[in-house]
């Protein structure tokens, strides 16, 4: 019968033919944890009585939320992770001395692979879906059985198949894509559901578009976003040492899908969702007609704090300055995107033009540190939530959008249109 | 399991892991911290209103958003004994049952109102609503996740499956 390709990865999991609503249970190649995860995934394993992690290096950790320690807690809470990894000599522990964002960061070591089984404590970690894998967030109890077991239980996901058709627009990325079919499904329209990006417009895709596309399945309720190998993830994990042989899979032309949605990316305009839900979507047109001000721009988060991000931020900001009454902070996700940016200039670029530039960090995006929004501020933003308090005060105001109209917008002091600037 | 019955707090749709408690609160999982900050920017006054064994009742897509166990470890240390919403996230609703926090998926939930006075009837799969004398069915719990509920949850599951 035939397979998507989800269905297909977790039948060679199970080493069965394996179809949507099965309940299996079936090994993990990378179990991912974080700073602030971690420690309840830690204390379960211990009080489980393990001693040894089933597969220790297919367990990973990233201190990447409120690292560099935002404050005491914080700091005392890392200091739980550090000890686990360095008491079971954990090869995969990214501490600051190799810092990035999780979902930037494990892509670009080569420690997830087309094929692979993943799940993190973390909801983003549908973003390793572009890969060609099935990537999923759990809780931190799960993790720790993971930890435990090598495995977890999972039930087989339907697929809603996504078609895209054409070449996207100048300064239309995978972010707006994204975020249209937030808009159109709702934040529940894909619940416990894959979401299988297809289509032409595939071939004009960044891998960075690809993994802002799968970070923001979660946004509309999904349990993992993907798009199959082709020549670019081909391209992309060429110069990175793979932990493992990928595993090329398709779904076959007659696989089963509750749900198919078209999209027509060569018409498709910048993409805003309005506060208070990812799917509270305008188009940019009707963002620049509403004339809103912002206090603050931010740039970055395992959506949107790419290398391509900084770049088509530099593009819009050379020899141009920041408005007077707005902020702009860009966090690079890694520490390899940081440095890559500097060298090509990006980094002068958005200093010279009043932007601040951060360590890697999830802080911002998440109303931790490095960016906090006040009572009733605004804020452009490149991240993936703007619901209430989630950069900040409660009173404030997020709109999402991608890095070009964010940098676009730094510049105004309102929301504006990157190809106007 | 034993019976519930408890007092109902109401609350829309959407309600995102942000809501039921903030990131800046992330910086320890401590139970009884977490249980400070609970819902605060959902109803800044909850933490003061609510009791143990009340029961809160919200929209559809209950915890959406981020994948922080600190969400049902915050209700639950709050003294909220269940949750009844027409669906919840994904994420969320794994974690409720890994942490032993009730919910129950119900249509109905909308007629369901503030300060009424609900039971849950575990082994007849019924919620009654004694403020109205409304009863109703709940969505039945699948029979892999009751499975791990009788087996004490998903760590204890180690032992007895190895």
């Amino acid at each position: 019968m035939a397979q998507t390709i989800t269905e297909k990865i977790f039948s060679q999991h199970a080493s069965r033919d394996v179809y949507a609503l099965e309940i299996v249970q079936i090994p993990i190649d990378m179990v991912i944890g974080n700073d602030i995860t971690t420690p309840i995934s830690i204390h379960a394993f211990e009080k489980s009585g393990a001693t040894k992690l089933a597969n220790p290096d297919g367990f990973s950790i990233v201190l990447d939320h409120f690292i560099p320690a935002k404050d005491i807690a914080s700091a005392n809470q890392a200091r739980i992770s550090r000890d686990f990894a360095k008491k079971y000599k954990l090869k995969n522990f990214f501490d600051e001395k190799d810092m990035g964002i999780e979902h930037a960061l494990l892509p670009e070591k080569g420690l997830v692979v087309p094929g692979d089984v993943i799940i993190g404590a973390d909801s983003h970690t549908c973003t390793h879906g572009a890969l060609g894998a099935f990537s999923t967030g759990m809780g931190s109890t799960d993790l720790a059985y993971a930890m435990v077991t090598g495995g977890n239980w999972f039930k087989v996901p339907e697929s809603i198949k996504v078609v895209l058709t054409g070449k996207p627009q100048e300064y239309v990325s995978g972010k707006d894509i994204i975020l249209e079919i937030i808009g159109r499904i709702g934040v529940d329209g894909a619940l416990y559901k894959t979401l299988e990006f297809t289509g032409d417009t595939i071939e004009h895709l960044s891998m960075d578009d690809r993994f802002s596309m799968c970070n923001m399945a979660i946004e509309a309720g999904a349990k993992s976003g993907i798009v199959a190998y082709d020549k670019i993830t081909e391209q992309f994990l060429s110069d990175k040492p793979l932990a493992r042989e990928p595993r090329i899979l398709y779904s076959d032309s007659d696989a089963n899908y509750v749900q198919v949605l078209h999209i027509n990316v060569a018409e498709l305009e910048s993409v805003i969702a309005y506060p208070f839900l990812p799917s509270n979507t305008h188009t940019l047109t009707e963002a620049v007609n509403d004339s809103i001000k912002i206090d603050q721009a931010f740039i970055g988060s395992c959506t949107n704090g790419r290398l391509s991000d900084l770049k088509v931020a530099a593009q819009i900001l050379e020899g141009k300055r920041v408005h007077e009454d707005v902020r702009l902070i860009v966090t690079p996700g890694t520490q390899r995107i940081l440095r890559e940016a500097t060298k090509l200039g990006y980094i002068d670029i958005i200093v010279d033009a009043g932007g601040v530039v951060s360590n890697p960090t999830c802080g911002a995006c998440l109303g931790g540190y490095m960016g906090i929004l006040g009572d009733n501020e605004v804020a452009v933003s490149t991240t993936n939530r703007n619901f209430v308090g989630r950069m900040g005060s409660r009173s404030s105001k997020v709109y999402l959008a991608n890095s070009a109209v964010a940098a676009a917008s730094a510049i105004a002091g309102v929301i504006a249109d990157p190809t106007q600037s | 399991m034993e019976s519930l019955r408890g007092k109902v707090w109401r609350f829309g749709k959407d309600i995102d892991t942000d809501l039921i408690i903030a990131a800046r609160y992330l910086n320890t999982s401590d139970p009884e911290e977490l249980a400070k900050h609970v819902m605060e920017d959902a109803d800044p006054e909850f933490v003061k209103k609510v009791s143990a064994g009340d029961i809160i009742v919200a929209g559809d897509n209950f915890g959406c958003g981020s994948s922080r166990e600190h969400a049902p470890i915050a209700l639950k240390a709050a003294g909220v004994a269940a949750i009844i919403a027409p669906s919840f996230a994904r994420i969320f609703y794994r974690n409720a049952f890994n942490m032993g926090l009730p919910i129950f998926e119900l249509k109905q939930s909308d007629q369901i109102g503030e300060g009424d006075v609900v039971s849950i009837e575990l082994d007849r799969g019924v919620i009654n609503n004694e403020s109205s004398g409304k009863s109703y069915e709940f969505v039945p719990i699948p029979p892999f996740m009751l499975s791990l509920l009788q087996s004490g949850g998903l760590m204890n599951s180690i032992e007895r499956g190895a």
